[in-house]
């Protein structure tokens, strides 16, 4: 069971996120404390005291619209938070997979601040208003990423095939 | 098999003579360009070959692009401390299309690679910045990815798990009407599809105005596609596009014609007809919150910005000298003109824009991002509202989160300036 932290509408942008004045920070390491910096109430809540690890952020459609910036990923990775949205802007997605950011499509949530949930292999059961939304599966052609754990690990396994043709 | 523009380029990135939209492929990548975020590339790229027997080499400095434009000159130590690693990077790599922060060669990315004709027809270029959808007004796939994504194209040459996109064709029809430009029809049809609208596909555009369009316009429109949440944005390559590539980028190679096929396969068909579109504005704080100006006009604005990879060019800053020509910033507004390259400056200079814009009281800023995405150059007060030529007005966007962004074109932004609100260039060029 995980709680929700935070409910946003739709299109929530990466200025929202992770705000570009902050920019010139980009070690994932560094970034975290970043996080919805223009939301004072949420970012108090996410750098207080108490772990926020495992708790659920959830949005309506477009989330991470906007800049390509990936601390906007790595900030909330560094949070080790789960983003459940409608559905995510291309670059975001791809991004929060690349980092290993856990991010669920999940197109009829409906849960609100406080709720508890429990997250399955396909559905997500919200336990306080008693209902229950399909995942929708992340697209097909970032399996093969997810699978070795991050585009880091992925890519050291292709570099022998580059220098095995070429150099 | 019939293809789809974007379909033949990515066929061709992988040497195959047909893909599928859905299919998964690895395209060769023909440009890879970063600007000052190279700096955690550079980071992610040596994460890449750490344990492994590998040295650190990218796979072709003459197919990376750098290019410092976010924040120039550096806003902080922390930048400047960036950038000085990242110029060390560009000279340990023998990295060739490197634009440091110059009065000759600096720029705007998105301006950049056009001007020095490193984007052609028929090219897979890839950039860390979202607007990086603006090259494919050279009839290339150009699209933004993260920095670790990059990262991986440094190291392989390819792009990983790229999913062939399908294609909205957008046909545009009619000559515009005085004082409206591409971006009131880039930000007309942002409002029509949404800033989802358009998401995962690719927008190509075609219709007689797209032909007729020069090389410029089509920049703006490409360029602003991924505010409907397009992958990339296309133009296929026309005689235009020889115009520029010769005559203005200097480029002396081959130039590939591409085009889809006649019954190639589409999602979606939009017809636009621009002769009665009215001047346009994007209101807080989405990019598809896009009313015709006569819903806002009178807004008073305290900041206008002409700029930005958007709307930069000389073209712009041409519109936007006839407006202000004898004319005079109105006291209750600041006007901010940032070229969008080292170029644009000193043909603005040489044409005499610049003393137009001097002399009206508006600040002509160094070649770069400006204020646009609020790092530094021109951010808000509290409760100000600013009007800009630039691509987006999300909440916080230039650099305060209790201010406003309205999007316009360049026409809209200097009739504004002399009056101090949001003003039809009609009458402001009375």
């Amino acid at each position: 069971m995980a709680k929700v932290l935070w409910k946003f509408g739709d299109d929530i942008s990466t200025d929202i996120i992770y705000p570009g004045r902050y920019m010139a920070t980009v070690l994932p390491t560094e970034t975290p404390q970043f996080a919805f910096a223009d939301i004072p109430e949420l970012n108090r809540l996410l750098n207080q005291d108490a772990s926020v690890e495992g708790d659920i952020i959830v949005a309506g459609k477009n989330f991470g619209c906007g800049s390509s910036r990936e601390q906007a990923v790595s900030t909330l990775k560094g949070h080790n938070l789960i983003i459940i949205a409608k559905d995510f802007a291309r670059i975001f997605l791809q991004n929060a997979i690349n980092l290993g950011l856990k991010i669920i499509i999940c197109p009829e949530i409906e849960a609100e601040k406080d709720d508890e949930l429990i997250i399955e292999s396909d559905k997500i059961v919200n336990v306080t208003n008693n209902s229950t939304f399909n995942i929708k599966p992340l697209p097909k052609a970032h399996q093969a990423i997810i699978d070795a754990g991050g585009l880091i690990p992925y890519v050291r396994l292709k570099l022998s095939e580059r220098f095995s043709h070429s150099k | 098999m019939s293809q789809t523009l974007v379909q033949k380029i990515l066929a061709k990135s992988v040497d195959k003579p047909y893909v599928e939209i859905g299919e998964i492929l690895e395209p060769k990548v023909d440009l890879a360009m970063s600007h000052e975020n190279a700096a955690l590339v550079i980071n992610q790229f040596l994460e890449i070959f750490k344990g492994t027997t590998y040295e650190p080499l990218v796979w072709d400095p003459d197919k990376i692009a750098i290019i410092f434009d976010h924040r120039v000159p550096a806003e902080s130590s922390k930048t400047a401390t960036n950038q000085k690693k990242v110029r060390e990077f560009v000279n340990k790599q023998g990295i060739s299309k490197f634009h440091d922060i110059r009065g000759d060669l600096g720029g705007i990315c998105h301006q950049i690679l056009p001007e020095y004709g490193y984007i052609q027809p028929g090219k897979v270029i890839v950039g860390t910045d979202s607007h990086t959808t603006s090259h494919g007004a050279l009839g290339a796939f150009a699209f933004g990815i993260g920095a670790t994504e990059m990262a991986a194209v440094w190291a392989l040459g390819r792009i990983l798990n790229v999913e062939v996109p399908a294609s909205i064709k957008v046909i545009v029809n009619g000559d515009f009407p005085p004082y409206v430009f591409p971006k009131d029809l880039i930000l007309y049809l942002i409002g029509q599809i949404s800033a989802e609208g358009a998401n995962y596909k690719v927008l190509e555009f075609c219709g007689e105005t797209i032909s007729k369009m020069k090389t410029s316009g089509r920049l703006t429109i490409c360029n602003m596609s991924v505010e409907a949440g397009a992958t990339a944005g296309i133009v296929a390559p026309d005689n235009e596009t020889v115009r520029f590539l010769r005559d203005e980028a200097g480029y002396t190679g081959e130039i590939e014609f591409i085009e889809s096929d006649a019954n190639a396969d589409y999602e979606r068909i939009i017809e636009i007809d621009v002769s009665k579109l009215e001047p346009q504005i994007a209101c807080p704080h989405t990019v598809d919150n896009v009313k015709p100006i006569g819903e806002v006009e009178g807004i008073p604005v305290q900041q206008i910005v002409i700029g930005s990879c958007t709307n930069g060019r000389l073209d712009d800053l041409k519109v936007a000298a006839e407006i202000l020509q004898d004319r005079k910033v109105s006291p209750n507004t600041r006007m901010l003109i940032f070229p969008a390259s080292a170029k644009i400056y000193n043909q603005a200079l040489d044409l005499g824009y610049i003393s137009v814009f001097t002399k009206a009281g508006a600040l002509v800023m160094n070649p770069g991002c400006g204020p646009c995405l609020g790092i530094h150059q021109g951010a808000l007060g509290d409760g100000e509202r600013a009007l800009s030529t630039t691509n987006r007005n999300f909440k916080g966007r230039m650099g305060n989160p209790n201010s406003e962004v309205y999007l316009c074109s360049p026409a809209v932004a200097a009739a504004s300036a002399i009056t101090g609100v949001i003003t039809h260039p009609k009458k402001g060029a009375n």
